[in-house]
């Protein structure tokens, strides 16, 4: 049998005397897009961190295709995963092909097709030459996500990588992620306290309360009040606005 | 003016190579320094806090304080004058900004873009070379300009420690109220702090806006430069021929560096090569000679009596001279090779007028008028034992005390700043002053002969030995006196070469 893509095996991470993860396990299969929900605090970043090691668990294992990620330096276990976050962090010094290219480059691998990572991002080619404060805030995050596509990669992390975007730039980016998931073939991680985003988005919500996993299940099996209190309270958000919403409208 | 501006070329060459190096040391100190500390506070603290101690040291006063520790360090086997202390001193001025700025611009980086460093799979050193030093370099940059400056205009100090530099002509020409040589040092050193700062700026902004050829282009003019300055350093003419090079010394005033170039004349005349090092502390100047660091230098018999050996006791000429000559030998291996002839003594001395209408006459009469008087002093009498020993003698409080460098201390007296002056008994300004010298009834202060100090190295060269020799017993106090007017006067002044000159024809040397 083919081993998860992604898989965490009992990982804790304290700060101190908090658990940020707290014995926390989960299997990810491959070509799967599973959302991690939870409101901040509750370790799901911490737990998305530790699969590109950008933190190391104080306990248990991460396990990549199968093989323990602390198997190998953690520069070269990166340059197989494609990490986006909210803060972006484009490198303000080098011109937009440059940042794509630039895993690639300290991987010692070849230049790759900027216009292609340009056109799948939906950016205008010309936007090669410009430097990172040259462009919009949904633009910058394109760059960025075209720059974790640049990546010898199948695996996607998205951290919060849509926290800083108005709804409409979000909304779109989010269709185009999806789009791409598809097109490429990837497994997709998406931390999100958004649950209305996880739920349109995703093929598996997980949701985190306090560093463990209170809710693993599919979005339609939510909406059908599955999950337990935790998550249903999460689903309730997004569920009582479109209520009001639609009440709106009708009336 | 032509010819105080004909040495600079010589002197900027030294002042830049010792910049330079003192700036390249610094860095390469700094730059790790600063990475390590940009991660880890607790190390900044500790690194920025040394940084900022050693700034609050007078630069003056640290270049001084490499000399007994080298001398300590090396046991001898160090040079402790001239280019290593000037070095260290100057590569711990030049941290502080280097270190402080370059924390500053690490610390300055976005946290995102280093996250985004370590996700794309860089390595340290990468993440090192393409992001942090590329975004740190403008701040940084600005730091080393700062460095820049300060250690340029720090090298001018140098000269204390017996490293030629720019310094050599700001000193010789204060000491000598020079001011073309003031004049010629000061422009050369602020047009080289300048220019360089200029050149560095254009190459800050050449790399803040990622313009290539600009900051390429200023990079290469400052190298260009800096080689360029420092040529005269790699052509300087072999006529040395084999010939052995003397290293003579003197202190940091005018008849110093008379008695410094009469000497040397000589000993050309001998068949020598001569460099000087001039403007070397008291302090400092016995401890080059026993070193070697100086070969041969004149001291005054009270100020080794007093500071070297520690003595208290004012014994008759003859008998101290002669103890002088056995403690240098036996304890330094240093040789005395006799007395010049006159004394350069500590003489009180003030305006007749007010002498008379004051009824002073004696130290003892200065003693009980003193706490309505100003003393006006040399930069080190308040601080010799020979200050201590006449306090001791004749118990006196001023009601100030001010020390001065010696021309601007017999401005002082006459311009009714100070009421009494600790003058020099060979100054030919107190006849040309005519100035009232106060009689030493108690006998507190030493006798003041001007003697010959010859390193342990020279000591048994004969040829050294007898170039020099006829200048011992030879030079009266009334010719010395005449000498250092020649070069302390106003006007018609002469420089110091001049003055050997004069006097050495005087003499019939």
């Amino acid at each position: 049998m083919e081993p998860p893509a992604l898989a965490w095996d009992r990982v804790v991470k304290r700060y101190g005397a908090v658990a940020a993860v707290d014995g926390v396990s989960l299997a990810v299969a491959s070509g799967s897009f599973v959302a991690l929900v939870g409101t901040s605090g509750s370790g799901k970043s911490t737990l998305l961190k530790m699969a590109n090691r950008l933190i190391d668990p104080d306990e248990g294992r991460v396990l990549l295709d199968g093989r323990d990620v602390t198997g190998e330096p953690a520069p070269t276990l990166r340059r197989r995963i494609g990490y986006v976050f909210q803060h972006i962090g484009l490198f303000p010094h080098l011109d937009v092909a440059r940042n794509i290219a630039i895993g690639p480059r300290v991987a010692g691998r070849p230049t790759p097709d900027i216009h292609r990572l340009l056109d799948l991002v939906e950016l205008p080619r010309e936007l090669a030459g410009r430097m990172p404060a040259e462009l919009s805030g949904g633009q910058r995050q394109r760059v960025g996500i075209a720059r974790a596509l640049a990546q010898d990669t199948k695996l996607l992390l998205m951290d919060e990588a849509f926290g800083a975007l108005d709804p409409v730039t979000r909304d779109a980016l989010g269709r185009r992620l999806r789009a791409l998931h598809d097109e490429l073939a990837l497994t997709t991680i998406l931390v999100t306290h958004d649950m209305a985003e996880a739920l349109l988005l995703a093929t598996r919500v997980v949701v985190m309360r306090a560093g463990r996993i209170v809710a693993d299940e599919t979005p339609a099996a939510l909406m059908a009040g599955g999950g337990g209190d935790a998550a249903q309270a999460l689903v309730a958000v997004p569920r009582a606005q479109a209520e009001q919403l639609a009440a709106m409208a009708h009336r | 003016m032509n010819e105080a501006f004909a040495r600079v070329p010589e002197l900027l060459a030294e002042h830049v190579l010792l910049s330079l190096s003192a700036l390249l040391f610094a860095l390469l100190i700094a730059a790790p320094l600063a990475i390590a500390a940009a991660r880890r506070p607790r190390l900044a603290t500790a690194a920025l806090g040394f940084a900022s101690l050693v700034q609050t040291i007078p630069s003056l006063a640290l270049l001084a304080l490499f000399f007994p520790l080298l001398l300590w360090l090396g046991g001898g086997r160090l040079p402790a004058l001239g280019f290593l202390p000037s070095l260290l001193a100057l590569t711990l001025y030049a941290l502080l900004p280097l270190l402080r700025n370059g924390v500053a611009a690490l610390r300055g980086i976005d946290p995102a873009v280093i996250e985004a460093a370590d996700a794309v799979g860089m390595t340290r050193a990468q993440r090192l070379r393409l992001v942090e030093a590329p975004l740190a370099a403008p701040v940084a940059i600005a730091g080393l300009r700062t460095a820049a400056v300060w250690t340029i205009g720090a090298a001018t100090l140098s000269t204390t420690v017996g490293q030629p530099g720019l310094g050599d002509l700001i000193f010789a020409g204060l000491q000598t109220q020079s001011w073309p040589l003031v004049l010629a040092g000061c422009v050369a050193a602020a047009g080289l702090a300048l220019a360089v700062d200029a050149l560095m700026g254009l190459a800050e902004r050449g790399i803040a806006t990622r313009r290539r050829r600009l900051w390429l282009g200023a990079l290469a003019l400052l190298g260009g430069g800096l080689v360029a300055s420092t040529s005269p350093l790699w052509w300087r003419p072999s006529d040395g021929g084999g010939r052995p090079l003397i290293t003579v010394g003197a202190k940091n005033f005018g008849e110093q560096y008379i008695l410094a170039r009469l000497i040397g004349q000589r000993l050309e005349r001998a068949g020598y090569r001569v460099r000087y090092r001039e403007g070397l502390g008291s302090a400092v100047i016995f401890g080059a000679v026993a070193s070697g660091a100086v070969d041969v230098y004149v001291d005054y018999a009270g100020t080794i009596w007093t500071n070297a050996m520690q003595r208290r006791d004012v014994p008759e000429r003859g008998v101290m001279l002669r103890s002088i000559a056995a403690w240098t030998a036996h304890n330094h291996r240093v040789r005395m090779l006799g007395a010049l002839g006159f004394e350069n003594a500590y003489a009180f001395a003030m305006q007749p007028g007010t002498a008379r209408t004051r009824g002073i006459a004696t130290l003892a009469d200065l003693a009980a008028r003193s706490p309505t008087m100003r003393l006006g002093s040399d930069l080190e009498f308040l601080e010799r034992p020979e200050w201590a020993a006449v306090r001791r003698a004749y118990p006196m409080r001023f009601a100030a005390a001010t020390p001065y460098s010696p021309t601007f201390m017999y401005r002082a007296l006459a311009s009714g700043r100070a009421d009494v002056i600790t003058a020099f008994s060979s100054d030919g300004r107190i006849a040309a002053e005519r100035l009232t010298v106060l009689t030493d009834p108690r006998h507190a202060i030493p006798g003041y002969d001007a003697i010959l100090l010859v390193a342990p190295g020279r000591a048994k060269d004969a040829r050294f030995t007898q170039a020099l020799a006829p200048l011992v017993g030879r030079i009266p106090v009334a010719a010395m006196r005449e000498a250092n007017l020649l070069v302390d006067r106003e006007a018609d002044k002469q420089s110091p070469d001049a003055a050997a000159r004069w006097l050495a024809a005087k003499l019939g040397l």
